[in-house]
């Protein structure tokens, strides 16, 4: 166990040298690129024991995957941004054929117009996928977040894939001090991929991606309905023995000083690290804000942000995507599976930079109310 | 009940589904008269004839291949 | 050449009585042997062998989508060198149009990448599995539902894109063209294909009764003519070196070939002439 100062990019490659996947086709993409490189070196200098294809375009980085977890072996990947919606199509047939493929995702805004910057709207659009989506807000939450996420993804009662996604830059191009777990803890924490559902073995044919006529297709969809389900108790399982193994605890959501808060602001990734900072100075003041920072999407854990919720008299969400004439998906989400009242708030699109003050202004919009979803940091002599 | 992912891991179990049913022109092989030159077991799109040159009805679908291509007319296609 | 008697693709598939792709894949399985994981393209192969819950593959198989049996092949066969898996043979069968056209790029990444697989394209000239569909590989003068005649058309007015010649540009160590009736030296160009390290293309013409529209009984005859006709030319590329490997007797008329197709009966004898001339200019050349 040691403890090293390093981008979330870096911490991530950190974890997969650490999970050990036989095969890791990737695709280079502003700004998730440098996770590839420090795969690639690694595999290069005989650190890690990995098939590395760099392939000629995301979609086949995420068929590669499939093919290889198809085989029977524990893969990798990562993406971002246009990579990802270049994946849309292979990343349903991921869910759909219950490989447990693993990837990270740079949030980066969609084109057009094109931007290289920061936002959700990228591992938001693949909601329906049948991922189970993970939101990191610092580097060392990517590298455990990961970690987690094989440990979930291949847990027969879930087989469904993961994504871990980390802010653009904010987080894939800034340092941290990363602790970077023991092997052998690790090993502990994470047992052999050993698939009995899905393999291509010679010496016991099966066949993988069938055809399915309506008899059976809508009975295949409800089963990972019930998987995504039952992924619930096995991710509470992953952090509490995460916890036991190394001392660092995660949960669906992060309460934030929002146990007693009348004002509570929602939101997911990088963003949440300066919202602890605004509330922190507002409760110096004597303001009772808190911050709810929902950590998974994917299951939605609905129980646990009602829980977290309920008892504030007012609450923000904040999205860095947009769902057109809705508002923000994660409000809208929020909103229709607690029932509760939520002010939605749209900022940071494409990298559009979210300051204290915004935030302060998301509180004092929260707390007066005027309209049920508001882009906040617009430059005010145009709008 | 659906196996997960809807994988399949009874190879070759299309033998459940007994194509023969599709059939309306029966082929019937003539031994005597084959000189077994393997066309006929090359050419069959279900692979329903053997080296030893008999026909699976279970699964022949009728289609004629094997009567065009046997170079001794020792397959004759009937109404069946 | 000593052939298995077991069939690794089993009957009871949904095939149209007299489909030529299942005679091809029939004959280069037991090439391959049961050493062999096989990779599908979306397209007739794929829906017509695994209807859920059964399956005609009696070894390992995989498909995922139209355009990626490549890079799915890919990560089987880095996921099999992963296991220490490498005589595995992996073969990937995939229609004219998921090779030709939405696969192209998939395919370019894997032969260029060098892995260690077998590409076999059945080409029936056109999108069969969505209804006779003109694709890239659709040659000239055939009437597709999306290249019909009519009074301003003769039907698709594009020669076929020349597959083989694309993936010998890549480098691929072994490429060869084939027809299902032609078993012999399509068996032969499988081996070699499987014998070889490192990528290897096939692109083999299988005849289609449904999309060419003859007389199910006349699909090897149809591929027969084909070749006898110049129409279809036997030939490998074994590290560069180009050689035909079959030539007819005496070559016979294209007319003969496109006469007995539906989808080239529209053709004035001014268009078959057309064809002949260019069949005749490639056959010059190739001393065919």
């Amino acid at each position: 166990m040691v403890t090293k100062v390093m981008s979330a990019n870096q911490a991530i490659a950190e974890a997969v040298k650490l999970a050990n996947p036989e095969v890791i086709p990737v695709y280079p993409i502003t700004p998730q690129t440098t996770i590839s490189e420090y795969l690639a070196k690694y595999v290069a200098d005989g650190d890690l024991d990995s098939e590395y294809i760099m392939v000629e375009s995301e979609h086949s980085a995420i068929s590669a995957s499939l093919g290889a977890s198809g085989t029977g072996v524990r893969v990798f990947t990562a993406t971002s941004s246009q990579g990802l919606a270049l994946m849309h199509e292979i990343s349903f047939a991921a869910a759909g054929l219950r490989l447990p493929v693993v990837m990270a995702d740079a949030n980066r805004a969609l084109s057009a117009p094109l931007s290289i910057w920061n936002d959700q709207q990228d591992s938001i659009s693949e909601r329906d996928a049948g991922w189970i989506q993970i939101y990191a807000e610092d580097g060392q939450e990517a590298l455990d977040s990961i970690l987690m996420a094989y440990r979930i993804s291949e847990d027969k009662n879930v087989l469904l894939p993961s994504m871990v996604c980390i802010d653009g830059f904010i987080l894939t191009h800034t340092v941290d001090p990363v602790n970077i777990p023991a092997k052998e803890d690790v090993n502990k924490f994470l047992p052999k991929y050993k698939p009995d559902h899905a393999y291509l073995d010679t010496k016991k044919p099966m066949s993988i991606g069938t055809f399915t006529d309506p008899s059976y297709y809508m009975d295949a969809r409800y089963d990972m309905e019930l998987a995504m389900e039952r992924s619930q108790e096995i991710i509470a399982k992953a952090h509490t023995e995460f916890s036991e193994i190394f001392g660092r605890d995660y949960d669906f959501v992060e309460k934030y000083r929002s146990e007693d808060a009348d004002v509570i602001i929602v939101a997911m990734g990088s963003i949440c690290s300066t919202i602890k900072d605004v509330v922190d100075e507002l409760r110096d003041a004597g303001e009772k804000v808190g911050l709810v920072r929902v950590r998974v999407f994917r299951p939605f854990p609905k129980t646990q942000i009602y829980e977290a919720l309920k008892g504030a008299s007012k609450i923000g969400v904040i999205d860095k995507n947009v769902c057109f004439s809705i508002g923000g998906v994660l409000a809208t989400e929020i909103r229709s599976n607690t029932g509760l009242d939520v002010s939605g708030f749209i900022v940071g699109l494409g990298g559009r930079d979210i300051k204290p003050s915004d935030i302060k202004e998301i509180m004092e919009k929260t707390k007066n109310p005027t309209k049920q979803t508001q882009w906040i940091g617009l430059k005010k002599e145009e709008h | 009940m659906v196996s997960i992912g809807a994988g399949v891991k009874e190879p070759g179990s299309t033998r459940q589904n007994k194509t023969g049913s599709w059939r309306t022109f029966k082929p019937t092989l003539d031994k005597e008269t084959c000189i077994k030159c393997v066309n006929c077991y090359m050419f069959c799109p279900e692979g329903c004839i053997n080296k030893d040159y008999d026909i699976d009805y279970d699964f022949c679908k009728g289609c004629g291949i094997c009567e065009v291509e046997c170079p001794v007319k020792a397959i004759k296609m009937e109404r069946e | 050449m000593e052939l298995p008697n077991k069939e690794f693709l089993a009957p009871g598939h949904r095939g149209c009585a007299g489909c030529g792709a299942t005679i091809g894949v029939r004959l280069a399985l037991k090439v391959l042997g049961e050493n062999t994981v096989a990779i599908s393209a979306t397209g007739c192969v794929e829906v017509i062998t695994t209807p859920y819950p059964e399956t005609s593959w009696e070894i390992p198989w995989m498909h995922v989508a139209f355009e990626n049996a490549s890079a799915v092949a890919s990560g089987v066969e880095a996921a099999l060198k992963a296991q220490g898996k490498t005589d595995t043979n992996v073969v990937v069968f995939g229609g004219d149009g998921g090779t030709a056209d939405i696969g192209l790029q998939s395919l370019s990444g894997a032969m260029e990448r060098e892995h260690n697989l077998i590409y076999i394209c059945y080409d029936n000239e056109a999108y069969m599995n969505t209804g006779i569909q003109r694709s890239g590989a659709t040659p000239y003068g055939a009437s597709t539902t999306t290249s019909p005649h009519g009074k301003e058309s003769f039907g698709e007015n594009k020669p076929k894109k020349n597959m083989p010649m694309i993936m010998a540009a890549h480098g691929v160590p072994y490429v060869a063209t084939a027809s299902i009736s032609y078993p012999e030296d399509l068996m032969k160009k499988v081996k070699k294909a499987a014998e070889i390290e490192g990528p290897a293309y096939i692109h083999l013409q299988q005849p289609c009764t449904t999309g060419w529209g003859y007389n199910p009984a006349q699909t090897i005859e149809l591929g027969r003519l084909a070749v006898e006709t110049g129409s279809w030319i036997l030939y490998e590329i074994e590290e560069g070196e180009f050689k035909v490997t079959y030539k007819p007797i005496q070559r016979r008329m294209v007319k003969e070939y496109l006469d007995a197709q539906k989808r080239f009966k529209h053709l004035t004898d001014i268009e078959k002439e057309k064809i002949q001339s260019h069949v005749d200019a490639i056959c010059t050349e190739l001393k065919i």
